[in-house]
């Protein structure tokens, strides 16, 4: 991927970080981002063996074009020192820091991030952050969390501890929720920088998991954490760009061609000026129509 | 090194390995349990041997289950179970990872 604020970051899967199996087959799904959980998902007995397995996986297996997150341990935890330092050495591509309160948190986390680089030779600022909101001071502080350093490159709400702190639970419409996903998404695009929404476990109910997931869609997050790889395609579907979409951004991006060509400035289509917010979402809708494979070599849509 | 205490890691599940390090007098003694050990008894005893040596312990008997552990699973438990033998879970060895 050339630009960072460009990737595309529909899905994040979770993965247990002390289940070999799930981490070794961690690639095969086609996920955009893979996060590896030393976390909540890893018991405290088995937190240095998780560590070590990640590490080594990292080290050794193909994990493609994916982005690579890992989630690390708080910093009010004993194993959050030897995670950062752990995962900085063995080059992940994000670290992100659970319930998240303040940019504090995160300022800290980048001093022990650099100091880790400096330590292991790694190049500096080599290593991204992203937070995860999990708490109504989270949701309160999201603005400044998303902004807290050059290294964020996205903010996800955690929907099981917040709504545990707002003295409520996750209901099927998700009304709880809407005044927090829309802090974390205002945060996050204030900030220039990726919104991702909460799990959705109930594997069995996949209407409602489309429901959520073209909800979140329309109100502009990036993508959506995973905790099923079944549920990669789900979004990717839901995240797919349609025939007229590709074919009008096409139009767009043929305009751009032609203004380059003729010198010109001011880019028009159909006797239009085509404007940068235009320019911008043609570039994205070209983007995921590529990755949702409806394009050929030459960009043609491709009749399924 | 010196072995301090017996310790576990990894289980028995597919796709893992679950070793057992203890003291031991007579070199790096591994007993493996494998249902792949005619094709990689010797490739899995070697990555736990060099891990091992890294540490420094020159002797322990080893109890080694294979579920079909790729060698980054093997040098990940050998790790963890070599670190909690020696007490110094608390103190990654990075010269070893």
């Amino acid at each position: 991927m050339a630009n960072n604020d460009e990737r595309l970051r529909r899905t994040m899967m979770f993965v247990p970080g002390n289940n070999p199996a799930m981490v070794k087959d961690a690639g095969i799904y086609g996920a955009d981002s893979i996060m590896f959980d030393l976390e909540d998902a890893v018991s405290m007995a088995e937190k240095d063996a998780a560590r070590d397995l990640v590490y080594e996986a990292l080290q050794s297996q193909d994990y493609g074009d994916a982005e690579l997150v890992v989630r690390i341990n708080g910093a009010d935890t004993p194993y959050y020192a030897n995670d950062v330092k752990a995962m900085v050495k063995a080059g992940v591509d994000v670290i992100r820091l659970p319930k998240t309160e303040s940019a504090g948190m995160i300022h800290d986390l980048e001093k022990d991030v650099l100091a880790a680089e400096k330590q292991f030779g790694r190049e500096e600022g080599s290593t991204h952050l992203m937070a995860a909101i999990e708490s109504a001071k989270g949701v309160l502080n999201a603005p400044e969390i998303a902004a807290a350093s050059d290294r964020m490159i996205g903010i996800a709400l955690s929907a099981e501890d917040y709504t545990t702190d707002m003295k409520t639970h996750h209901y099927p419409d998700g009304a709880e929720l809407s005044f927090a996903r829309n802090m974390v998404l205002h945060a996050a695009r204030a900030a220039g920088i990726a919104a991702f929404d909460t799990v959705f476990t109930n594997m069995d109910d996949t209407e409602g998991f489309y429901r959520e997931t073209r909800y979140i869609h329309q109100l502009g997050f990036d993508g959506k954490s995973l905790v099923n790889p079944r549920q990669i395609a789900m979004v990717n579907k839901v995240y797919e760009p349609t025939q007229k979409e590709i074919e009008n951004a096409k139009n767009v991006i043929n305009a751009i061609e032609e203004a380059k060509m003729k010198g010109s400035g001011v880019i028009s289509m159909n006797g239009q000026m085509v404007d940068r917010p235009v320019v911008m979402r043609a570039q994205r809708v070209m983007k995921l129509a590529k990755a949702s494979n409806l394009l050929d070599e030459e960009g043609n849509y491709i009749e399924k | 090194m010196e072995i301090k205490q017996t310790a576990v890691a990894g289980t028995l599940e597919s796709s893992d390995i679950q070793i057992m390090l203890s003291k031991g007098n007579h070199g790096i003694e591994i007993d493996l349990e494998s249902d792949v050990k005619k094709q990689f008894g010797d490739q899995i005893i070697s990555v736990i041997t060099t891990t091992l040596k890294k540490f420094g312990i020159e002797n322990a008997k080893v109890k080694a289950v294979d579920k079909g552990a790729l060698d980054c699973v093997i040098k990940a438990r050998t790790i963890a179970v070599a670190q909690r033998a020696l007490k110094t879970t608390d103190q990654p060895a990075w010269e070893v990872l």
